[in-house]
């Protein structure tokens, strides 16, 4: 078994995270009693929100000393119960293999995630004869990965009767490797489909049905596409906030099928007409089958009228923006980016404005390709899930979108990255503000600027260097292409590039919080405007 | 959809394991779901405890909270009694005053409340009765409010009528 020693335990919880997201497999985390916990809590919790597949083994001080306020004790399984999907206190040296089976079963089957199993030290260095069950079973825990055959013959008749429909799929489908199930069916229907944040790369994004990401940031074709459609096709996505907006106006004219293996996801935030519960890739082929069998087709004539509308919104180019040659913006050096490695990097990204500028102009053709912290949003994430990914995959170029903020929440692990010779490239998107809180206080604030502004930056450069990595600045918008190519032909190498970026740049398009799907804010185009009183407490 | 809070009596099998309780426990509280009352027990099986909660919440929030609760590993079976034919059972325990003309009033009514006097001193009763937790409110509405002198309560507890029996 290898270990790698991180400088930091939530690092050790992003790294493992970054593994999973990448390879499929689940994470393993190592972790002491007490502060290595508590340290862990963030990325454990970061896990559960994206429902990613991790074990965390953590000490305990010694079975006779729990409760006794003792050295680096804390109630580990209490405080990490409300941000796991399970978790174990062994207290029973006989009990520790069945435990350890059961956890890796929780955490990569049903809707994955994190299993912390607590062990005390007198159980450490207990004896017992090594029985490793070869399977097991919970009686309380049975995911159901098969549809119901009568929902599903129901939701393809709705999907088949559709004028203006619409496929909204998440992360789900990564999580259950459900792509290329998702492809064959999309095609096979020719519906525009959207992906969420979490599911970016399940459809590829090059792809012509592509109508872009949706949500709070996303394409003004695939928000208004959403808002218009009379069939919504719902699958392995949770109608977050950050997409739905204002939920009593969230796709007016929708009736909706949902598709996701955890129960509780459906008609949770959204009332649907058609659930299913089971396997992203079980129900789709299923439906696919149905599809072919009964040879089966969609509206014709109606879904080019739809297409016609949707490349009429698609014509507007929500994602435009005016580039400049004296600044650089850092929408052009993701852009570059995704030229430079011809879009097959993995991509790692923090939390902020530079989270959504990889989403939008990154275009993920392949799932596991996008790796963020999409549900909780931690800063520091991106670093450490680089790491991870790297590890995963040492061949393929990694890189972790990050900025000046996000970045420095997890700068130590550039030493666990030169001791593993883990070489990854680091674009900082570096514009001396916590950008997106910016952004708001801009915008819902009256520009009242508080507590977002770095007056104190390090040498980036030099940090690296300090690392043992190389740095290097750009500030001109003509040396970023050449840059990322220097960087990226160092294959065995960490290259830190600082990217001083335009200040004041905002993202778009925005539907402002509370706002519904319609109501879009564009670049250059819109005056933003104060949000609903209910779309403030959002903020 | 209807948006009325109703009330609901939930009854769960739940895993025998310490912090299973908490779960439940922590499940509502985290996710701001109301709770009425709870109680806990183990049954015949030693692997299993019984608990069983009442909640409001119109209908929505209910499934949420079945659903959620279905999703705790330590929750091996759950009924909602609320749905289907069942009796409710609650025990309370109240202390009176009872001298003077208040002696004879709290005897009579205890009786037609079906209730025992379990312990008698010159100046108070200890009354105990059982049913449904809106026969114990109406018995507290029925006696001076002045004459209270404690009141404990197990919370609502209860089992399906008929041939369906929750097992693990």
């Amino acid at each position: 078994m290898k270990h790698v020693l991180v400088r930091h335990e939530q690092a050790a919880t992003h790294a493992a995270d970054g593994y999973a997201r990448a390879s499929g497999k689940p994470g393993a985390v190592l972790v002491t009693s007490g502060p290595g916990v508590t340290n862990a809590v963030t990325g454990i919790a970061t896990a559960y929100m994206d429902s990613i597949p991790m074990v965390i083994i953590s000490g305990q001080v010694p079975t006779p000393l729990i409760g006794n306020d003792a050295f680096q004790e804390v109630d580990s399984v209490g405080i990490t119960r409300p941000c796991v999907k399970h978790n174990f206190l062994v207290k029973d040296i006989t009990k520790l293999a069945e435990t350890i089976k059961k956890a890796f079963y929780i955490a990569t089957t049903g809707r994955p995630g994190p299993v912390l199993v607590d062990i005390p030290k007198d159980v450490t260095i207990a004896k017992a004869e090594y029985h490793y069950p070869k399977k097991i079973k919970l009686r309380s825990y049975n995911p159901t990965v098969k549809g119901h055959a009568g929902q599903i013959r129901k939701a393809v008749d709705l999907i088949l009767s559709a004028k203006r429909p619409m496929i909204y799929t998440g992360g789900g489908v990564i999580l259950s490797e459900g792509s290329s199930e998702l492809i064959e069916l999309t095609q096979l229907l020719g519906y525009p489909i959207t992906n969420t944040l979490m599911g970016l790369g399940a459809y590829p994004a090059t792809d012509k049905q592509f109508v872009g990401m949706l949500g709070m940031h996303g394409t003004y074709e695939s928000n208004m596409a959403m808002h218009h459609c009379d069939v919504l096709i719902a699958i392995g996505a949770r109608f977050d906030d950050r997409v739905t907006g204002k939920i009593d106006r969230f796709c007016p004219e929708a009736r909706i099928v949902h598709v996701d293996i955890d129960p509780s996801s459906i008609s949770k935030n959204v009332r649907v007409d058609i659930p299913i519960v089971g396997s992203v890739p079980h129900v789709l082929r299923s439906m696919i089958n149905v599809i072919r069998d009964e040879k089966l087709r969609p509206d014709s004539e109606a879904l080019a009228r739809w297409w016609r509308q949707i490349d009429e919104w698609r014509a507007i180019k929500s994602l435009s923006y005016r580039n400049s040659d004296t600044v650089i913006k850092p929408q052009s050096v993701v852009q570059t980016l995704y030229d430079v490695t011809e879009g097959n990097a993995i991509i790692t990204s923090d939390v902020g404005q530079h989270q959504m500028w990889a989403a939008q102009y990154y275009h993920f053709d392949r799932p596991r390709q996008w790796i963020n912290s999409g549900g909780l949003g931690t800063m520091g994430f991106g670093l450490p899930a680089a790491m991870g990914a790297k590890f995963a995959f040492p061949d393929q170029d990694v890189a972790c979108i990050t900025g000046d903020g996000s970045i420095q929440m997890m700068t130590q692990e550039l030493a666990t990255m030169k001791q593993y010779q883990t070489p990854v490239k680091i674009i900082n998107l570096n514009n001396g503000y916590l950008g997106m809180v910016r952004q708001w206080q801009e915008f819902f604030y009256q520009k009242r600027y508080s507590m977002t502004y770095f007056e104190a930056l390090p040498d980036f450069v030099k940090l690296a260097e300090a690392y043992g990595h190389v740095g290097m600045r750009i500030e001109k918008p003509g040396d970023v292409e050449g840059a990322l190519r220097e960087a990226f032909a160092q294959k065995d190498r960490t290259v830190f590039l600082d990217f001083i970026t335009d200040q004041s740049e905002n993202v778009f398009p925005m539907i402002p919080a509370g706002g519904s799907q319609n109501e879009m804010l564009l670049a250059e185009r819109d005056e933003m405007v104060s949000p609903h009183d209910e779309g403030m407490v959002l903020l | 959809m209807n948006n009325n809070k109703e009330r609901h009596l939930i009854s769960i099998l739940l895993e025998n394991e310490a912090g299973a309780l908490s779960r439940v426990a922590n499940l509502f509280s985290a996710r701001g779901y109301n709770i009425e009352s709870l109680t806990v027990a183990p049954t015949d099986d030693e692997t299993l405890s019984r608990l069983t909660l009442v909640t409001y919440g119109n209908e929505q929030i209910v499934e949420q909270i079945v659903k959620q609760l279905n999703k705790l590993i330590d929750v091996v079976k759950l009924i909602d009694l609320s749905e289907t034919d069942a009796i409710e059972r609650e025990l309370m325990l109240v202390k009176t005053k009872a001298s003077g003309e208040l002696r004879a009033e709290m005897k009579r009514l205890a009786d037609i409340f079906g209730g025992h006097v379990l312990d008698v001193t010159d100046s108070t009763y200890t009354i105990e009765l059982t049913g449904t937790g809106s026969k114990l409110d109406n018995f507290l509405r029925a006696i001076d409010k002045e004459a209270i002198l404690e009141v404990v309560r197990s919370g609502a507890t209860g089992i399906a009528l008929g041939q369906k029996a929750l097992h693990a």
